[in-house]
C-alpha cells in the first residue's frame, strides 16, 4: 500500500515535471513550436511580414472558401488594419489581398 | 515538454494519449471536422491532451466531440481554449500575481491570490461556450474561427462571488457597469486590449465568480490561470482569463470588445435573413439552449437491436425541463430520461433506450428549458456567426 502510493507521488511528480504544471512560480508555460505556414503564392513575403507578427498563418487557412473571395479578403485586411491597428503600407493592402484571393 | 517531431508522427500521439488516460488512442495526427475546409492537425498542449488546433498563436483549441460521452463534467485537460491576442501571461507568478479593484469604489483593493483563497470560497457547475461555438456550421458560411461543437465545456468552478470583492471595496452610488481585463493583451498597443463588461446589477448578482479552481484543481495556465471571472449562463467572451484589473465605472464601457465586437441583431430571436446585415445590435449575452447525442457519431453504422442514446443538453441558466429524441428525422418524438441534476448552468446528462431495425436513421434531439425554450427545427443566422442551437441530427445506417 505504502509502495504504491509512493509510486503514485513519484508518478505524479514526473508527470508535473513533464506537463511543465504550474505548482512552482513562475509558470514559464511552453507552447509547443509554431508549425502553420502560409502556402506559397504571390507576395509571400509581404504576407508573412505583415501578417505573422501579431497572428499565425492558420488564421487565414482555416477560413472559408468564399464565393466572392476578393472582397471577402479586401473586408479582413480593412478590418486588421482599421480595428486592429495593423499597420500595413498603403502598397501593400493590394498585394496581401491578391495573394490571399488567388491563395485561399 | 513533448517534442514536436514526437508530435508529428501518429505513434508519438498515440503514446501521448495513452499517458493521458485518454479514453481513445489516437491513430492520426488529423481531424476533418464536417464542414468544407475543415482539416485540422491534432496538437498537444502543455496541461492538455491531443485537441483538435484551430489556431496556434494566439492558442485556440477545440475539445473532440468524443469527450462529451464521458460524463457531465469535461475535464481539464480536454477543456477548449480561445485567445484573442497573441501576449500571453507565459511567465507570470503565482505570488506576485495581484487582482486590483478600482474605479468608482470607496475602497480601491489589491489583492494577492492568497488573500483570494483565504476569502469563503463557494463552488458552482457551469458551461463555459465560446460565442462561435459550431460557427462552421453556418451557411452561408461566415468569417471568425471555424469552429464544429466542441467550444464548450463543463466544469466545477471554486472561488469567491465577484460581489464579495466588489462589497469590500464598496460600489459608488452612480456605477453603472464594472469592467474586466486579464494579463493577456495584444502584440501592438495599437489593437485594442480585451476588456469586457458587465452591468452592476449583474455583477453582484452573487452568482458572478472569481474562480481559481476548476474540477478540484488549479485553472489550466490555457483556461486563465490563477484566475479567471465565470459568468454562468453566458458566453465566453465574458469569462475573462489571467483576470487582475476590475474598474467600476459610472457610464456604459464602449471598448471595442463590447461596443463592436461580440454583438447579435437585436431583433425577435437574434437572427436576420442568411446573407444579411442587422440594423441594430446588442452585446451577445445568455447561451441559447442546446443539446446533443453524445454516444453515436454522425455516420455511425451500427447493428440492429436495442440502443441506449445518450447525449447532453444545456441553457442560459433557467435549467433543462426535458429533452425529447426522434429517431425517424423528427416525425414522433419521446421524452429522454434526465441524469442527475448538478445545476440549472450544467450540462444535463441524458438517456433513451431505442431499438434499432436494419435501415438508415436521422436521429434528433430537442431540449426545452423550464422557461420554455425550445430549439429550433432551422437554423437561424446572424453574420458573427453566434448563438447556433438548430435541432442537431446524427445520420446512422443500422444492420
Amino acid at each position: 500500500m505504502q509502495r504504491t502510493a509512493l509510486l503514485a507521488i513519484v508518478l505524479s511528480m514526473a508527470l508535473a515535471a513533464s506537463f511543465g504544471s504550474v505548482t512552482a512560480a513562475p509558470v514559464n508555460y511552453q507552447l509547443p513550436d509554431e508549425v502553420a505556414a502560409f502556402k506559397p503564392g504571390p507576395n509571400l513575403a509581404v504576407v508573412q511580414g505583415n501578417c505573422s507578427a501579431c497572428h499565425s498563418a492558420d488564421y487565414v487557412s482555416t477560413q472559408p472558401p468564399m464565393k466572392d473571395k476578393k472582397s471577402f479578403w479586401q473586408a479582413e485586411v480593412t478590418k486588421m488594419i482599421k480595428v486592429y491597428g495593423a499597420p500595413i503600407d498603403d502598397a501593400d493592402v493590394g498585394k496581401i489581398v491578391d495573394y490571399l484571393a488567388a491563395t485561399y | 515538454m513533448f517534442d514536436r517531431r514526437d508530435l508529428l508522427k501518429g505513434a508519438g500521439l498515440a503514446a501521448i494519449a495513452a499517458t493521458l488516460n485518454s479514453t481513445k488512442a489516437l491513430a492520426t495526427n488529423t481531424v476533418t471536422l464536417p464542414f468544407v475546409n475543415g482539416e485540422r492537425p491534432l496538437v498537444k498542449y502543455p496541461q492538455k491532451r491531443p485537441m483538435i488546433g484551430l489556431t496556434s498563436r494566439p492558442p485556440q483549441l477545440e475539445t473532440p466531440f468524443a469527450v462529451f460521452n464521458d460524463g457531465p463534467i469535461t475535464a481539464n485537460n480536454a477543456f477548449f481554449v480561445r485567445y484573442h491576442l497573441s501576449d500571453l501571461p507565459y511567465n507570470l507568478d503565482p505570488d506576485k500575481f495581484t487582482l486590483e479593484v478600482k474605479g468608482k469604489v470607496d475602497k480601491p483593493l489589491k489583492l494577492s491570490l492568497k488573500d483570494i483563497r483565504k476569502m469563503k470560497a463557494t463552488e458552482i457547475v457551469a458551461v463555459n461556450q465560446c460565442s462561435g461555438n459550431s460557427r462552421g456550421f453556418f451557411e452561408p458560411r461566415v468569417a471568425g474561427g471555424q469552429l464544429a461543437n466542441g467550444a464548450m465545456g463543463n466544469a466545477r468552478w471554486r472561488g469567491v462571488p465577484l460581489k464579495t470583492v466588489l462589497d469590500m471595496a464598496g460600489v459608488q452610488a452612480g456605477a453603472k457597469q464594472v469592467t474586466f481585463n486579464g494579463m493577456d493583451g495584444p502584440v501592438s498597443d495599437k489593437t485594442p486590449d480585451f476588456v469586457k463588461a458587465l452591468d452592476v446589477e449583474h455583477a453582484t448578482d452573487g452568482e458572478v465568480m472569481l474562480a481559481y479552481g476548476m474540477n478540484g484543481e488549479d485553472l489550466p495556465f490555457l483556461n486563465g490561470f490563477p484566475l479567471r471571472l465565470i459568468v454562468p449562463g453566458y458566453y465566453g467572451t465574458y469569462w475573462v482569463k489571467h483576470l487582475n484589473e476590475i474598474t467600476v465605472i459610472d457610464n456604459v464601457y464602449d471598448g471595442f470588445w463590447m461596443k463592436s465586437a461580440y454583438r447579435i441583431p437585436d431583433t425577435p430571436n437574434n437572427a436576420v435573413e442568411p446573407g444579411t446585415s442587422p440594423k441594430a445590435t446588442i452585446p451577445i449575452n445568455r447561451f441559447t439552449i442546446r443539446s446533443f447525442i453524445t454516444s453515436v457519431p454522425d455516420g455511425a453504422k451500427l447493428k440492429k437491436g436495442g440502443i441506449t442514446l445518450r447525449g447532453i443538453a444545456f441553457d442560459g441558466g433557467k435549467g433543462i425541463k426535458e429533452v425529447a429524441v426522434s429517431i425517424d428525422g423528427g416525425k414522433t418524438w419521446t421524452n429522454a430520461k434526465l441524469g442527475k441534476d448538478l445545476g440549472k448552468y450544467s450540462f444535463r446528462e441524458w438517456q433513451l433506450p431505442v431499438k434499432l431495425t436494419t435501415g438508415a436513421y436521422e436521429l434528433k434531439v430537442r431540449a426545452t428549458s423550464n422557461g420554455g425554450e425550445t430549439q429550433p427545427d432551422q437554423p437561424r443566422w446572424n453574420p458573427a456567426g453566434y448563438l447556433r442551437n438548430v435541432v442537431e441530427t446524427v445520420r446512422v445506417t443500422v444492420a
